[in-house]
């Protein structure tokens, strides 16, 4: 009922809409999205920089409620009002979009080779044969420090597994400062920024993930068991009560600094700025050994396709090659650091924190969070269930193995690699 | 002859236009949803296309232990938290009402205002205010138990998976305390002046009096609040979707049916919502209570009644 109430109301405002534009000769292309927060940087940076290159191509920037998007934009899609430029959520929603026919096929589009294998993958059929939305930004994971409290305590930057639990050890002899900022009360920071950020050096990035996906591996080999034997080793680091410790709860325990690491993902960085009132450094997750190469999770969070139903296609895919362009990715990262362009060539950046975390990029090789590509379509939700394993691991309730066991076994359940 | 033919009744039209809106209303906000609800548990998204399977997502629910352990988990929560409600809620709200009623009570008035007071706020409201409360960063409860000496006893209540639960019910229970508070309440003064005064008479007073006359005459309305709770508790959802969030955790230590029906239903993070198995859910919740309710009506008030007047 609501749905085509929504649809009816929808469909009349669309076509009020062109109604009023139709005098217009400028083509005008409607681009979707959740990032209200963008809002402004759109309409003042993004967009009249296009604009400004592409005279006849009006664009604007339309975007809905977070929580209310894939509903209103799947609504618009079946009533045809949707617009022509669609902001693509990772991975399986987005897949979902492109095989009901919703969004064209852009891997012939110029300006595609710009953009790695692994960043193409959130946007891909599972065959790789098909892409379709133009990577916009992604967020790596890292650990976020006190520099006053680091100097203070005379702590160098910790690059391997040795010196950066020597420097919680340290921290917490001193007592000044919590040594890490991390709770397990809403579940998914002991997995996002616990798991998947720490993983990768284990399961050696791609590699193991691909191995992971193919079947060769499973969640209780060595090296997917080996993060959550470390995570369990954090537990006495953090602060008093981590068990009812909420997400935001941590970020002020850092921002306010109490706290001295902090476990983070990039997107922390514009608000940090802002907040807190100490220098800031931030290192990616330690090695075993120094010299080792080190893998990061550079997770791809945001992406642009093309509505196959747009009157528009022309006018919009030049928008989504300059979308690819490294004119918009320069424009981009600055405007929101620690939302880094996926684009291969550098972009400059001024923020000194955003810049560091993307310097990992160079020495460090990139990967994905290992549970979001195709391992998480069945039930038991892999994703899910590695929140709370995650979570009873850091507890304590769980063992490292224990933990990996159900997961592995919750996966078996439903993913039958090769078939 | 003409007056053998009785004159025809004409029909009342005025009775169903009278029900009419009525029963419009009750149809299309109640009626139809609960079939719907019921219709598509029976059904299956198969390759874009819904399809009637019979009972397959009932059997996937009860014989797939993904399903049937998270199941009966949430069934096994859900009766604890009734078990709470119903062994702190209902004895404190029949107590604090007795009190109330008691004529030398002053301010009574205001306690009466003060206790029911929460029970208007909203879930959210209370999830958060309690979560910060408890919380063992910058939360008031740690503080003040440490001023009398009893910081040892302080934990991360809800962060723990042996007392989170009973956490959220006792929270649940302040919240709602006052609606079993105001029916007693007014059970208690309904209660016939010369009830009371024939019991003085014969020497009944005090706590004996409450035992002996008041409690037998309320007996009904708190059989009323048990079924109240019953399936308050058995649909609660929203207190333990704002302080714990749709994962109800640690580990599904809170996770009661409504949490893993929304879970099913609407899908959380990259689990896709599943409508036809958080319908299947939705109609054991409904049956669950159905029951519930029917053992009420046809065992227990049947016994009550003798009390009523």
């Amino acid at each position: 009922m609501t749905t085509k109430l929504l649809t009816a109301l929808l469909l009349g405002t669309s076509i009020l809409g062109t109604a009023g534009l139709a005098h217009a000769d400028d083509v005008t292309l409607n681009i979707e999205s959740w990032r209200g927060d963008d809002l402004a940087i759109w309409k003042d940076k993004l967009i009249p920089a296009f604009e400004a290159k592409n005279p006849g191509i009006k664009v604007v920037f339309a975007p809905s409620a977070p929580t209310e998007y894939d509903a209103a934009l799947g609504a618009k899609l079946a009533a045809g009002s949707a617009g022509d430029l669609i902001t693509c959520r990772p991975f399986d929603k987005s897949l979902e979009l492109f095989k009901k026919g919703n969004l064209a096929d852009l891997a012939a589009l110029p300006g595609m080779e710009n953009f790695s294998p692994v960043a193409k993958a959130a946007w891909q059929t599972d065959d790789g044969k098909s892409s379709f939305c133009v990577p916009m930004a992604s967020v790596i994971h890292g650990f976020i420090y006190n520099k006053d409290a680091f100097d203070k305590l005379g702590i160098k930057v910790p690059t391997t597994r040795d010196e950066f639990f020597a420097a919680l050890d340290k921290i917490k002899a001193d007592g000044t400062y919590i040594p890490m900022a991390m709770g397990t009360k809403d579940l998914w920071e002991a997995a996002t920024m616990g798991y998947q950020n720490i993983g990768p050096n284990y399961w050696k990035g791609e590699d193991g993930r691909a191995a992971l996906i193919k079947g060769e591996q499973k969640l209780t080999d060595a090296d997917w068991v080996a993060p959550y034997a470390e995570l369990a080793k954090w537990k006495p680091y953090l602060g008093d009560g981590f068990e009812a410790q909420t997400y935001p709860d941590s970020q002020n325990l850092f921002t306010l600094g109490r706290a001295a690491i902090y476990p983070a993902g990039s997107w922390e960085i514009g608000l940090f700025n802002t907040q807190a009132q100490f220098k800031m450094g931030a290192f990616p997750p330690p090695v075993e050994k120094a010299g080792d190469t080190c893998y990061i999770s550079d997770h791809t969070d945001i992406g642009m396709g093309l509505n196959a139903a747009s009157k528009n296609a022309d006018a919009a895919k030049t928008f989504l090659s300059w979308v690819a362009s490294p004119d918009f990715a320069t424009i981009y990262a600055n405007a929101l650091p620690g939302f880094f362009s996926l684009n291969s060539s550098p972009v400059k950046m001024e923020d000194p924190l955003a810049q560091e975390f993307v310097s990992w990029r160079d020495k460090c090789k990139s990967t994905i969070r290992s549970t979001y590509q195709i391992l998480s379509r069945g039930t038991p939700n892999l994703e899910n269930e590695t929140w709370v394993e995650s979570a009873n691991v850091i507890n304590g309730t769980d063992t490292p193995e224990a933990a990996a066991k159900k997961l592995q076994t919750g996966l078996d359940s439903w993913y039958k690699p090769g078939k | 002859m003409a007056a053998e033919t009785r004159p025809k009744r004409p029909f009342r039209w005025h009775i169903g236009i009278f029900l009419a809106p009525a029963l419009l209303v009750y149809t299309a906000i109640m009626i139809l949803p609960l079939a719907g609800t019921l219709q598509l548990s029976l059904f299956r998204n198969i390759e874009q296309h819904q399809v009637f399977v019979g009972f397959e997502n009932f059997r996937t629910l009860f014989g797939d232990p993904n399903w049937s352990v998270n199941f009966w988990n949430a069934l096994r929560n859900n009766v604890w938290f009734f078990i709470i409600h119903m062994l702190v809620q209902n004895p404190i709200g029949v107590m604090l009402a007795a009190l109330l009623s008691s004529p030398r009570l002053r301010f009574a008035a205001f306690y009466r205002t003060a206790i029911f007071v929460p029970t208007i706020l909203s879930f959210v409201i209370v999830g958060f205010a309690w979560k910060l409360i408890l919380s063992p960063l910058w939360g008031v409860a740690p503080h003040l138990m440490d001023l009398v000496g009893l910081k040892s006893f302080f934990t991360p209540w809800l962060g723990k998976e042996q007392y989170a639960l009973t956490a959220l019910s006792l929270i649940s229970v302040w919240q709602f305390i006052g609606i079993p508070m105001m029916l007693i309440y007014a059970a208690l003064l309904s209660i016939p002046e010369e009830v009371i005064e024939a019991a003085e008479c014969d020497g009944i007073t005090g706590m004996s009096q409450f035992w002996k006359i008041k409690l037998p005459l309320i007996l009904p309305s708190i059989g009323i609040i048990s079924i109240l709770t019953f399936v308050g508790n058995f649909n609660a959802f929203d207190l333990i979707y704002t302080a714990q969030g749709a994962l109800a955790g640690p580990n599904y230590s809170t996770d009661i049916l409504g949490t893993f029906l929304y879970r099913a239903f609407f899908g959380f993070q990259l689990q896709v919502g599943d409508p036809n198995m958080g319908a299947a859910i939705a109609t054991m919740m409904f049956l669950i209570i159905l029951g519930g309710v029917c053992v009420y009506l046809f065992l227990v008030q049947t016994r009550l009644r003798r009390y009523q007047f």
